[in-house]
């Protein structure tokens, strides 16, 4: 069982937060993802930070252009991390845009994540007929999970499609919006429950504009579980101390 | 035809060659999904054809003139005609693109409709066709030219346009796009997004050419009459993303026996770290939804561009140029902001004519080039430089 399957297995909603390594600072991603893990997180996304994140509202825009001025890059988050998982049980997986993969080589990249411990990848801007004809083999290959993304406006025919081609879970965005877009989660449940009726083999994680625990609750009904990242970073990006930030905004969804 | 096909059409999936392609988050498929399958009947439709050129000639003015320039061809010592899309409505061809699409937003059945700008002629003719068309309009553009293009902020206001300041990274026309693609994200059931120019997602670059083929058709008929050939032995326009060259080369694309120049900005020089000079500098990789040619960084993050010329300070170009660019059927060469400046003012003296900054680029690269004395070398003039008067003012 890959370890996503395991955290999934365990039948409690998951809570999966999002972070923009090298964001607050240099040096803070071994913080965050300590801090996740104490805290009561399920599981890790780390953001590789891109000068032009077009599925991303206004806070992780900002955290990406930090993190770029920070100097973070796929080659010194490999090399900040490389050895996590002598700390870290929780599942990590990667999410970034397609060009700054692409410069590091697609293969490189995968191969040199799955060697130090990295469970899956998200790249939102991967067209699915590209990735089933060049990557797909790659991700098989190193053992990795690749999670697609769909929308309200996503057909059926086309759900149960980039559910066959994810492995690990299914990203259900809330609403048809970019990241951090607090909406009042209108119509989820008539989206969540096409999910159900269409008897995925992924299980389903919700995300964009969930932040706080009424929301959070809300989706758990249908879904197994929820992802949450603008309002994590809007949490730690001017605390003093990342890890009493984590502790205390974690405590406010989970406690 | 397979030849010419190789160049004025992209394949099944949007690619010229290596490059184009559609990278796109979920949240955007609907829309693109609907454009690729719906694009090519629209546009092929005789009520759209018939709407189209009416507009065109009605209302944009078109046939613009081809002139010939007789005081700049003594002095480059050859036949130099002047494509005269300045003289279209609004100054600038970015019209004939805006015309076309806002046609196929109301057959899209859509209320709203976005655009980004740089130099502002492309925001100034998306908020020309929504006043003409009755539609809502909100143009993004970046901070920094709204202030260096200032007219046209007042034009789009005045025509009835929202617009929205770009306040991200290099706060230009890279931004503005950004803005708008995720604009349309959150709003893609009700609105269309005019791009403006052959760049973004197939079939944005499919449909932006093709509207701007026009040019060239143009000029082959209005060449023939004057010279007794269709065909130039050049052919010269400036390059940002590439519509005005896109729609100046299409007809030609082709014909072997026409040269085909592209001009890129460059800025305070190709080497200066400050330029917009793409083909010069740029990789492949993935910018605003495709795959082409841009300047970045080894990490593959977006350089900032630079160019005196808002239209031109964009930091890709579009896959077609990528493609003409590898494959060689066409050349790409630059100008800095000073040979632009000073080929502005020799057109000026010479022809009377005061060009935009952006076309002041593709007059520059005359004195770079060798023509004999039979050649016949056509410029697309792409705007006129109203727009640029505080910029030109400022440099006399
Ligand atoms: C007059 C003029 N020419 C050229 C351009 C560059 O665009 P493109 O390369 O798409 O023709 C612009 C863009 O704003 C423009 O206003």
């Amino acid at each position: 069982m890959s370890r996503l399957q395991k955290i999934f297995a365990q039948q409690k909603p998951i809570l999966n937060v999002y972070c923009t390594a090298g964001f607050p600072h240099p040096e803070s991603t071994m913080d965050v993802m300590l801090s996740l893990q104490e805290f009561g997180a399920d599981m890790i996304e780390l953001g590789i930070p891109y000068s032009d994140p077009l599925a991303d509202g206004p806070v992780i825009q900002e955290s990406n252009a930090t993190a770029i001025k920070n100097g973070m890059s796929i080659q010194k988050l490999f090399a900040d991390i490389k050895s996590f998982r002598e700390k870290i049980h929780l599942p990590v997986i990667l999410m970034g845009y397609l060009n700054p993969v692409l410069q590091y080589g697609f293969e490189k990249f995968c191969q040199d994540a799955a060697a130090i411990g990295i469970d899956g990848m998200i790249i939102p801007d991967l067209p699915d007929a590209v990735f089933e004809k060049q990557y797909a083999p790659i991700i098989k290959k190193y053992k990795l999970d690749f999670i697609f993304l769909v929308t309200p406006e996503t057909t059926d025919e086309r759900i149960k499609k980039l559910d066959r081609l994810s492995s690990g879970f299914l990203y259900a965005v809330s609403s048809s919006a970019t990241t951090g877009n607090t909406n009042k989660l209108t119509g989820i449940n008539a989206y969540l429950q096409r999910f159900n009726a269409l008897s995925l083999h992924n299980p389903v994680l919700v995300g964009f504009g969930i932040g706080n625990k009424e929301m959070f609750m809300e989706v758990n009904k249908l879904a197994a579980g929820a992802i949450i990242g603008s309002a994590y970073i809007k949490a730690i990006r001017d605390a003093q101390n990342v890890n009493t930030a984590t502790k205390s905004f974690l405590s406010s969804i989970l406690g | 035809m397979t030849d010419s096909k190789q160049f004025s059409f992209p394949d099944e999936n949007g690619y010229y060659g290596q490059f184009g392609g559609a990278y796109i988050p979920e949240m955007l498929q609907a829309n693109i999904d609907k454009l690729q399958k719906t694009y090519q009947s629209i546009l092929a439709d005789n009520d759209f054809q018939k709407a189209f050129h009416t507009l065109l000639k009605d209302y944009v003015g078109r046939p613009t003139p081809l002139y010939f320039a007789s005081r700049l061809s003594e002095k480059y010592g050859t036949n130099i005609y002047l494509k005269r899309e300045d003289l279209c409505h609004t100054g600038a061809h970015k019209i004939n693109n805006t015309i076309g699409q806002i046609l196929l937003a109301e057959r899209l059945e859509k209320k709203r409709i976005i655009a980004e700008t740089g130099a502002g002629q492309h925001g100034v003719a998306t908020a020309t066709v929504c006043a003409l068309r009755n539609r809502e309009c909100i143009v993004f553009m970046g901070e920094k030219d709204m202030e260096r293009q200032a007219p046209n902020v007042a034009r789009m206001k005045m025509l009835g346009a929202t617009i929205i300041p770009a306040t991200s990274g290099s706060k230009t026309l890279k931004d503005a796009t950004n803005e708008a693609i995720r604009y349309w994200i959150n709003h893609g059931e009700d609105t269309h997004y005019i791009i403006g120019s052959v760049v973004g997602p197939h079939p944005y670059p499919a449909i932006v050419a093709q509207l701007q083929s026009i040019i060239s058709e143009e000029i082959r008929r209005q060449l023939l009459e004057k010279t007794g050939d269709a065909l130039p032995t050049h052919l010269i326009a400036c390059v940002g993303g590439g519509s005005n060259a896109a729609g100046a080369f299409y007809h030609f694309l082709h014909e072997k026996k026409v040269q085909l120049i592209g001009v890129e900005a460059a800025g305070k020089g190709v080497e200066s770290g400050e330029s917009a000079a793409t083909t010069f500098l740029g990789t492949t990789g993935i910018l605003h939804g495709c795959k082409t040619l841009l300047m970045q960084t080894k990490d593959g993050q977006v350089v900032e561009p630079y160019s005196i010329s808002a239209g031109l300070d964009y930091p890709g170009i579009g896959p077609l140029h990528a493609h003409l660019f590898t494959s060689g059927r066409a050349v790409y060469q630059q100008a800095t902001d000073d040979e632009a400046l000073k080929a502005a003012f020799e057109l000026a003296k010479l022809e009377g004519i005061i060009p935009a900054l952006e076309s002041a680029h593709a007059l520059a690269v005359l004195p770079k080039n060798k023509f004999k004395t039979t050649d016949k070398v056509v410029i697309s003039l792409s705007g006129r430089g109203d727009k640029d008067l505080a910029t030109l003012i400022d440099k006399m």
